[in-house]
């Protein structure tokens, strides 16, 4: 965990632009993100989060631009790519209809782990986690919280070297919400670099670095203090607002 | 007459007991939140308060009429504006805002004044389909639809979940204009912070209110004596602090941890000294006054 200049990149993106149409929905990206670090990447709806996200992914080839993600190129070595990476969203994570066991074995199983493993690292989620009494309940009918924490042991069962979170705590309850982020710092502690975005400002100020875009554009990087020394704001929200507030719909 | 009165409300899904003795009621001209995370009722609530939903016990009442009995009047007074976007995508900006006037039996025209603010932002974009707007815009004509036959009780189910810190913002002070022209506002959200815009709170979790009160109220009840601390570290901070004798809860608040013990114990120096023998560098130790966030995991734990 935390920013350390020195360490390795293992995310870098060099004049990204993705245009739909006559549309620029990523106008020259420029940014790195080092080997463990937590990444907040910010930005108002519609400021091509998502877009540079897919991108990142190995789901969508830019217009332009030179990029590599967990030492593998984005234009050739997609595959690696997603094989490498985690992923998981507040909109879609797990199978309603599949049990806890299920999901596990399902997600598991895709990326390639062999049955004996994905016993063990089942039964280790269920003891960490303490939901042993729902291993074959069926995801609709656990708790939103049970859900967040276990949709992101399952994102990262593959121990991979990045895992994207997209606003994965939306609507979760406060106490769940930072259950939810222990396990972010965990992961992050474990070396895998973690990628997430947010709508909650609290939540800016416990990743190590945050970008902000603003139109297509990285308007702000830095660590949160510094962010806000440099914008004379008392939190990240003042400083979120101070960025994203002239924006144009 | 208070504008809503609910009294002992309960209703059951198959599986899960969705609302348990709910009372409360709503001043006419109030700005009322219902603050909770997702799962704690409140869009169940919300669709018997709008007719929508049939409760197992309990009566309803919304301008003194009966949600069961007087359904239809009700739906005359009232707008709506469901968590999920739920106009039509593929009727333009302007056909949607048409469509609803007209079922209502009114005009854009008649009650324009009323929705001006929030339409304004969106009227350049009039012939775009519903559809293909933008998050934020989409928000705009919902709540705009809404208003198009100019009801005295506005529902606002999470009108901000999944909207960034400045369309919350902006989303906020437009309810605040509209709560000067009289109407009666009740929204519900998972945002905590959203929790000290209103006139009064009621905090719901897992189908129970907890607390219904002014947020200045809410915050004189948290009762234990609260620290704010920081280190150059969060994740041991934390972790550490959790560990530390008399101790009640430590939660993460951005770069701080709140940590608050029961009476009499808790004190800075001998914080101070543990955290250094762990390690700590950067230490503060401040003592911190509650805010909503804190006083809801009281309340929740």
């Amino acid at each position: 965990m935390s920013y350390r200049p020195e360490a390795e990149n293992i995310i870098i993106v060099k004049d990204l632009v993705k245009k739909f149409g006559s549309f620029t929905a990523n106008d020259h990206l420029n940014f790195e993100v080092k080997k463990g670090e937590i990444f907040g990447f910010l930005g108002a709806n519609g400021a091509g989060k998502t877009t540079a996200i897919r991108i990142l992914c190995g789901l969508s080839y830019p217009t332009s631009g030179k990029l590599n993600v967990g030492g593998f190129d984005i234009y050739n070595e997609r595959e690696k790519i997603k094989r490498n990476i985690g992923y998981m969203s507040q909109k879609f994570s797990l199978y309603d209809d599949l049990t806890v066991f299920e999901n596990i074995r399902f997600y598991a199983g895709i990326y390639g782990l062999r049955k004996k493993v994905i016993d063990k690292r089942a039964a280790d989620l269920m003891h960490k986690l303490d939901m042993k009494e729902a291993r074959d309940k069926l995801i609709r009918d656990i708790p939103l919280g049970w859900k967040q924490k276990l949709a992101f042991s399952v994102a990262i069962i593959h121990d991979p070297k990045i895992v994207f979170l997209d606003e994965p705590t939306g609507g979760v309850d406060p106490v769940t919400r930072r259950q939810f982020w222990d396990m972010i710092f965990e992961a992050s502690r474990k070396g895998i670099t973690v990628f997430v975005t947010t709508h909650y400002m609290d939540e800016a100020e416990y990743c190590d670095r945050v970008s902000i875009m603003v139109d297509g554009k990285i308007a702000a990087l830095d660590t949160p203090d510094n962010l806000k020394k440099h914008y004379g704001a008392g939190s990240m929200n003042e400083v979120f607002l101070k960025l994203a507030r002239v924006k144009v719909e | 007459m208070p504008a809503i009165i609910v009294e002992h409300i309960a209703k059951h899904f198959a599986r899960v007991k969705a609302l348990n003795d709910i009372s409360f009621s709503v001043e006419k001209g109030e700005l009322f939140g219902f603050i909770g995370p997702d799962g704690a009722g409140k869009t169940t609530l919300f669709r018997i308060l709008t007719t929508l939903l049939i409760p197992d016990e309990g009566k309803a009442l919304v301008n003194g009429l009966d949600v069961v009995k007087d359904f239809r009047k009700i739906r005359q007074d009232i707008g709506y504006m469901p968590g999920r976007f739920s106009l039509y995508t593929d009727l333009s900006v302007e056909e949607n805002l048409n469509f609803y006037a007209t079922v209502f039996g009114t005009t854009v025209a008649e009650n324009y004044e009323l929705i001006r603010d929030i339409y304004i932002q969106i009227e350049p974009f009039k012939k775009r389909k519903a559809g293909k707007l933008s998050g934020g815009m989409k928000q705009k004509l919902a709540l705009s639809c809404a208003l198009i036959h100019k009801p005295s009780v506005l529902i606002l189910d999470e009108p901000t979940t999944g909207v960034d810190a400045v369309s919350r913002l902006e989303f906020w002070e437009m309810l605040k204009r509209l709560q000067k022209s009289g109407i009666t506002i009740v929204v519900a959200t998972p945002y905590m912070d959203e929790a000290s815009l209103c006139d009064r709170v009621a905090l719901i979790q897992a189908g129970k209110l907890m607390t219904i009160s002014t947020p200045s109220e809410v915050i004189k009840t948290y009762p234990w004596k609260l620290f704010s601390i920081k280190s150059d570290d969060i994740f041991s901070l934390l972790n550490d602090l959790r560990a530390y004798p008399g101790m009640h809860t430590v939660f993460a608040f951005g770069q701080a941890a709140h940590v608050s013990f029961k009476e009499g114990l808790g004190d800075e120096e001998s914080m101070k000294k543990y955290l250094q023998g762990k390690g700590h560098s950067g230490i503060t130790i401040s003592p911190a006054v509650a805010n909503i966030e804190d006083c809801f995991m009281e309340l929740m734990i």
